[in-house]
């Protein structure tokens, strides 16, 4: 053998690259750049209009100077912290035992409470707003349960955000507690540690990953939501609307630049936090851990179920109030039922037009949006070589995830409405708001397709270059259709966002494509609170006629196409 | 042609060479310099334990990871640059990695589609696949409906269905059962005697190893420690590690003095002057199957005594661990007692007994200090 010293004389080896390979980098690199162009380059613009004036001179920090001189404005600050810290305590308190009673009790109907709780999801975050003003407002029928408290304000606001952020908690909860090793509960057992001792030394523990990601993401949806405050909040401002009042209410676009900016912060930090914590779980569970299962306990069963239904009862209670709100005469003195709120057509917002455009808009998002994320995460993750491309792309996937929508849609005025901007002639189509949704909703679809993907053997990709096949054969043949149920799942949650969304679409939707989401907080600006409620209720039905369909699909199409998955 | 094939044999040109090849991660080296020379026909392992870099290396045969530094070159042509499927060669993994929602037939199909053949050829080729590896009747399943040994063989026939003119296989057997493994390891070498495909297996188990391959390549720290036959390796170990890695090896503390005996303790061991390459402070290496035990009054030669210190009953055989005042009386001494002389001499826990290291089968290794 030769010397070992000389390998630094040696030249270094240069792969070649195949044509797979340069096509796969060239499908990344256009998603890479749409999400420049939807993402980064509109963010960019945004901070630095923060530091203009109104006639767009440079003026350096002084928008600054004014927003922290403004008490009106700054003190903000403090409230959607308040707002956002209380709403996350209760949320995560309420999600964790009613997890803990689908996972850890013996309860029957658990199906159902598992789908009850998913309702909230599926509604406008102004809607439980609109059906606490008729339950707690001036009018409301259990008003006197607040002992003279206005329901408008931080009492509303947290309420309706519990509701809004419940079944979000709930997802991660439930999937830290269902991961739990059985074993170590029968070591605890054997050891004679009774009970609480043993929830407090195996359960929390064991959960404490989820309890922190779950409280930074009802942290992240209630500093950055838009609909509850607008409706429910009164004189009490919260950032988010304050970036609203800024640009729609006074034009103010620097000033809405900046409440942006420093929206953006409290953010971009709980975002952070989170996908630390979320790294530290992926370790946690060894493949050979023993499911948990739990035994049957008469008290603590019916104890459990009792806490369920009570919470199943408050969000039927709250929808239910919307529906017979929104066909009630005139609330609540003629209680007799009729359609005339559903006459869209006669009020502000858009009309029957604006629901026609929001189920455009789901659908559109749906399919572009699952074929960009899904292709954009194989190229990402099968992809050979190409490093630094591919670290920068997964960071610009995972960067919607702490930029709140009212920041994206207040960015793309400033990015697309440039008439300098060669992309310029989107504005005010159809075609931005599909941008904007799928760009505000990439993040987590996103993480499902990597998700689906990283369960796939890594090694099928060399197979099939060793076999000299190209690699949209592995991509159509193998890959696609053993993640169908990724996919779909990718599509229903893109679609159902783009339903409900508003903070995303609020700034840029223009007369033509005005929107069901955007038509209910404009019916309840215009004090057309039962429309608005009624508007609010066919955003839900669709959305369950959407779940229900998925659900239906991906039965047939598992039966069909994962046959193999039967042993 | 192939089953004979050693690294000494000259005047013909290697099938498959690495030459100077280095693997950086980062700081990390995980092989340095290694070269290496396969000729056709052949079965090499390259045998090592985990993170030895043996992966590594059939990775950057196959393009998969390719070298920092350092030449492959395949049927003469030079390799090193290229991606895997401007190679030429057929790929089975520890987990099989058969496509899931493929039938098996469709599986053994994947690489043989697009390259111009009619579909019956196609069809005719699989089935042909399918009887050579036994699972005709199999071919409409799907993989997760057969089982572990069954779908590597699947694994095998697609890989070897273009006729590549060299097989891989990355730890092919780990996965399975120890029944089925040995009837596996069987299978695949039949195979690959039959097609005389050139083969490279990566396995860090040493049995695997000294069953199938024409030569082994034992690695340890990304450098080659010893190259040979599997007979070759197991008696004549190049290292102490190799030494210790294939199969049970002794190693007591002695001296060498340039002559032909060695100094073990206070034993006095006759050695064959070529097994001593050491002088000064030394290791006496012996295997536990070597070490004999005097029957009877005939004394053996290169004998001591010593101590029973525990009996280990492994089903065909004891593992006798020994301790001898003599030899060291630190050093635990191995020593493999066939049930039949158990039972003959009636040897037990705690006796003393006298036991004898043939010249012929002691080794020597630089001391440890």
């Amino acid at each position: 053998m030769t010397d070992v010293a000389n390998t630094s004389l040696l030249k270094e080896v240069k792969p070649k690259s195949s044509r797979d390979d340069w096509t796969m980098r060239g499908f990344m690199l256009m998603i890479g750049a749409y999400l420049l162009i939807a993402l980064a380059f509109p963010l960019y613009i945004m901070l630095s209009k923060s530091f203009e004036s109104k006639d767009g001179v440079f003026i350096g920090i002084d928008n600054y100077i004014k927003y922290f001189s403004t008490p009106a404005l700054f003190n903000s600050i403090e409230n959607s912290v308040i707002i956002s810290v209380v709403t996350m305590v209760i949320t995560v308190t309420l999600a964790f035992i009613y997890a803990y009673a689908l996972t850890r009790s013996c309860m029957r109907f658990k199906g159902f409470f598992k789908i009850m709780a998913m309702i909230p999801i599926l509604v406008p975050s102004l809607l439980p707003g609109i059906g606490l003003i008729y339950m707690f407002g001036k009018q409301g029928y259990m008003k006197w349960l607040l002992f003279g408290e206005t329901i408008y304000g931080p009492l509303g606001i947290v309420i309706a955000e519990v509701f809004f952020t419940f079944p979000h908690a709930l997802l991660i909860i439930m999937t830290a507690l269902a991961i739990s090793d059985a074993r170590l509960y029968e070591a605890a057992t054997v050891l004679r540690a009774p009970k609480w001792k043993i929830f407090l030394t195996v359960t929390l523990p064991g959960a404490r990953y989820g309890l922190i990601s779950a409280a930074f993401v009802v942290f992240t949806l209630v500093i950055t939501d838009f609909g509850v405050p607008k409706v429910i909040g009164g004189q009490y401002n919260v950032l988010a609307v304050d970036i609203y009042k800024q640009v729609i209410g006074q034009q103010n676009f620097s000033m809405g630049a900046v409440v942006s900016v420093v929206l953006l912060i409290p953010a971009i930090f709980a975002f952070y936090i989170d996908r630390q914590v979320q790294k530290k779980q992926v370790s946690q569970l060894s493949a050979r851990a023993v499911p948990y299962e739990p035994k049957p306990d008469r008290s603590f069963d019916t104890w459990m179920m009792s806490y369920s239904s009570l919470i199943v009862l408050i969000i039927v209670t709250i929808l239910a109030t919307c529906q017979f709100a929104a066909l009630v005469k005139f609330w609540p003195y003629n209680l007799s039922l009729g359609l005339q709120h559903y006459n869209f057509d006669l009020m502000d917002g858009g009309g029957w037009d604006s629901y026609y455009n929001s189920i455009q808009l789901a659908l559109w998002t749906a399919a572009v949006g699952t074929s960009i994320v899904f292709t954009g995460a194989y190229m990402v993750e099968k992809g050979r070589g190409f490093g630094a491309g591919r670290t920068a792309f997964q960071f610009l996937a995972m960067m919607p995830m702490a930029v709140p929508g009212m920041v994206l849609g207040l960015s793309y005025i400033f990015f697309f409405n440039n008439p300098d901007n060669p992309f310029n002639f989107i504005y005010g189509t159809m075609a931005i708001l599909v941008v904007s949704t799928v760009t505000h909703f990439y993040t987590v679809a996103h993480l499902t397709a990597m998700t689906a993907l990283k369960q796939m053997d890594k090694e099928f990709e060399s197979v099939s270059q060793s076999l000299q096949q190209p690699f949209y054969k592995m991509f159509l043949k193998v890959t696609v259709p053993v993640c169908t149920p990724a996919i779909l799942e990718i599509a229903i949650y893109l679609f159902v966002n783009a339903m409900t969304t508003v903070s995303a679409v609020v700034f840029i939707y223009s007369y033509h494509t005005q929107l069901a989401s955007v038509a209910v907080l404009n019916m309840d600006d215009a004090g057309d609170i039962a429309p608005a409620a009624a508007m609010g209720m066919m955003i839900f039905y669709t959305n369950a006629g959407a779940r229900i369909l998925h659900t239906v699909v991906s039965k047939v199409l598992v039966n069909k196409t994962q046959a193999w998955r039967q042993r | 042609m192939s089953a004979n094939t050693v690294g000494t044999e000259t005047g013909r040109t290697p099938y498959l060479t690495t030459s100077n090849l280095t693997k950086m991660f980062g700081d990390f080296t995980a092989l340095s310099d290694i070269s290496l020379e396969i000729f056709e026909g052949e079965f090499v392992c390259f045998l090592g334990p985990s993170g030895c870099g043996k992966t590594t290396l059939l990775r950057a045969i196959a393009g998969l990871d390719i070298q920092t530094f350092g030449e492959v070159t395949q049927g003469g042509k030079d390799v090193s640059n290229l991606p895997p499927s401007e190679r030429d060669f057929g790929i089975v993994f520890q987990s099989y990695a058969l496509f899931p929602n493929l039938t098996i037939r469709k599986n053994i199909a994947y690489g043989l589609e697009n390259r111009k053949l009619p579909k019956a050829d196609i069809q005719k080729r699989v089935t042909e696949l399918l009887e050579l590896v036994g699972l005709i009747s199999q071919g409409n399943k799907y993989p997760a409906q057969l089982s572990g040994g069954q779908q590597q063989r699947i694994a095998l026939a697609r890989a070897i269905a273009t006729n590549p003119g060299l097989l891989l296989l990355d730890e092919p057997l780990s996965a399975l059962d120890a029944k089925v493994r040995t009837h596996l390891r069987h299978e695949i070498k039949e195979l690959q005697r039959t097609l005389g495909v050139t083969t490279v297996m990566v396995t860090h188990d040493q049995e695997e190893a000294l069953t199938m391959a024409d030569r082994i390549v034992v690695m340890n720290d990304g450098v080659i420690e010893q190259v040979g036959t599997p007979l070759d390796i197991y008696r004549n170990p190049a290292s102490a590690f190799v030494a210790d890695f294939i199969g049970t090896m002794n190693f007591i503390p002695g001296k060498a003095n340039g002559s032909a005996v060695l100094q073990m303790g206070e034993v006095n061991l006759d050695c064959d002057p070529a097994n001593i390459r050491e002088t000064g402070d030394i290791m006496v290496a012996f295997r536990p199957e070597n070490l004999l035990v005097q029957e009877g009054d005939k004394k053996l030669p290169n004998s001591f005594e010593a101590e029973v210190k525990y009996m280990e009953f492994m089903g065909a055989f004891f593992r006798v661990d020994l301790v001898s005042k003599q030899a060291n009386g630190k050093a635990h001494i191995k020593g493999d007692f066939s049930i039949n002389m158990v039972r003959r001499t009636g040897v037990q826990i705690g006796d003393t007994i006298t036991v004898s290291i043939p010249q012929d089968r002691v080794s020597v290794f630089p001391g440890v200090n």
